[in-house]
């Protein structure tokens, strides 16, 4: 059990966004404000942990067979609470998220860490695994959603930050711009990743 | 019920508020099976299928759940309801159009975690759509995927041989791509049905 190492891949080297490519459409569609990517990061960290240790205490039991199911509905009963927690005490935020916290019971993050690991590992290794790729996630929405409002709005959490004078890029907040975002950011963590490996290799040869 | 609401209807869920480039509908079979134009064209197909289907269906569902009392049931009913017609589809095809079945085959099943279905049910509710408003929005929105996951296949057989730093090879250079489609898919967003 190695907490460091989970968390290690869980923000770099097996990211769910940028290594994994999971989790795609909500990544793209609510990185438009802090407030945003911190409401819809917390709650998949919060969804895809109980998801994990309850699907990890459920592994021997659930049959092999019909086991995506069984997993889908575990993960839209933690989904549904969340999803009337938000509704109950963020009101705003809920609004705002819309129809994307119901979608995270298609989120394939969630489904994808209960096969990948949750089934195959003990509680304890399911838990922090959720939490680490949960940071994960949450970290790339942040990234995001940081250049996305400042560059895109001129404001972070809704607070003029840009001096008066800039004329906020506007079409970085559109769609457009979470695609074209998303690419960059990728190529950069690709572009990072493989120096790292090639340091690391030289530094074995040496 | 008037022609022109479905009209608008349709014509959003094609073009102005297409399911992939203006909701982010849908993304991963987007990426993830867009490298060739044919098997393009056959998730596409796939997708307008179950999406039709799953409206009607849904819609009826909502209102058994909304005559108890459960709407808070809502996304655990849908999935539920998805999943097993997307199962249940798969066995129809089998039997009665082993050609159609052996097209879409490999697709179907990835269709249960395709965020497009879940979200037009969802939609639909939403929007406070009929049931044919409900159809034709699930339909058309099926197509709209289809059109834009047929542009951009063929898009990315042209790219495969483009020249691009390295650090954009695979997914960077896809969604660079698709930002680029979703630009011109904006150009849509003036377009009105008159009279609305």
């Amino acid at each position: 059990m190695n907490f460091g190492k989970q968390f290690k891949e869980g923000l770099l080297t097996n990211n769910p966004v940028t290594v994994q490519l999971l989790g795609m459409c909500s990544t793209l569609a609510i990185t438009t404000s802090m407030a945003n990517g911190i409401g819809m990061g917390l709650s998949v960290t919060v969804i895809l942990t109980l998801a994990n240790i309850f699907i990890a205490l459920l592994r021997k039991v659930i049959p092999d067979e019909v086991r995506i199911a069984c997993f889908i509905v575990v993960i839209a009963g933690f989904v549904t609470m969340v999803d009337l927690s938000l509704q109950a005490f963020f009101p705003a935020i809920a609004k705002s998220l819309g129809v994307f916290i119901p979608l995270i019971v298609v989120n394939c993050i969630i489904l994808g860490r209960a096969e990948a690991f949750a089934s195959k590992n003990t509680v304890l290794a399911s838990a922090v695994d959720g939490i680490c790729q949960g940071i994960g996630y949450t970290a790339v929405l942040l990234v995001l959603c940081f250049f996305r409002e400042l560059l895109g709005a001129g404001t972070l959490f809704g607070v003029q930050i840009m001096p008066k004078s800039y004329v906020p890029a506007g079409i970085l907040v559109l769609p457009v711009g979470g695609f074209l975002c998303l690419g960059a950011l990728i190529a950069a963590m690709q572009w990072g990743l493989k120096k790292a490996e090639k340091k690391k290799k030289e530094a074995e040869k040496a | 019920m008037k022609i022109t609401t479905l009209l608008a209807i349709s014509l959003g869920a094609i073009l102005t508020n297409n399911f992939i480039f203006a909701q982010f509908l849908g993304i991963c079979p987007f990426l993830g099976v867009s490298k060739k134009s044919d098997t393009a064209i056959g998730m596409g197909l796939a997708v307008t299928f179950v999406m039709g289907i799953a409206s009607a269906i849904t819609y009826a569902v909502n209102l058994i759940l909304v005559a108890l009392g459960l709407e808070f049931m809502q996304t655990v009913a849908f999935i539920l309801v998805i999943a097993s017609l997307v199962q249940f589809i798969e066995m129809f095809l089998k039997k009665s159009m082993p050609s159609l079945y052996t097209a879409l085959g490999v697709y179907l099943p990835l269709i249960t975690t395709n965020c497009a279905v879940l979200g037009v049910a969802l939609l639909n509710v939403q929007n406070e759509y009929n049931f044919f408003e409900s159809v034709v929005y699930g339909v058309t929105g099926g197509l709209g995927f289809l059109l834009a996951i047929y542009l951009f296949s063929t898009v990315r057989e042209r790219t495969e041989f483009a020249d691009y730093p390295e650090s954009f090879e695979g997914f960077p250079i896809a969604l660079i791509t698709s930002g680029l489609l979703a630009l011109a898919f904006m150009g849509f967003s003036g377009l009105q049905v008159w009279p609305m």
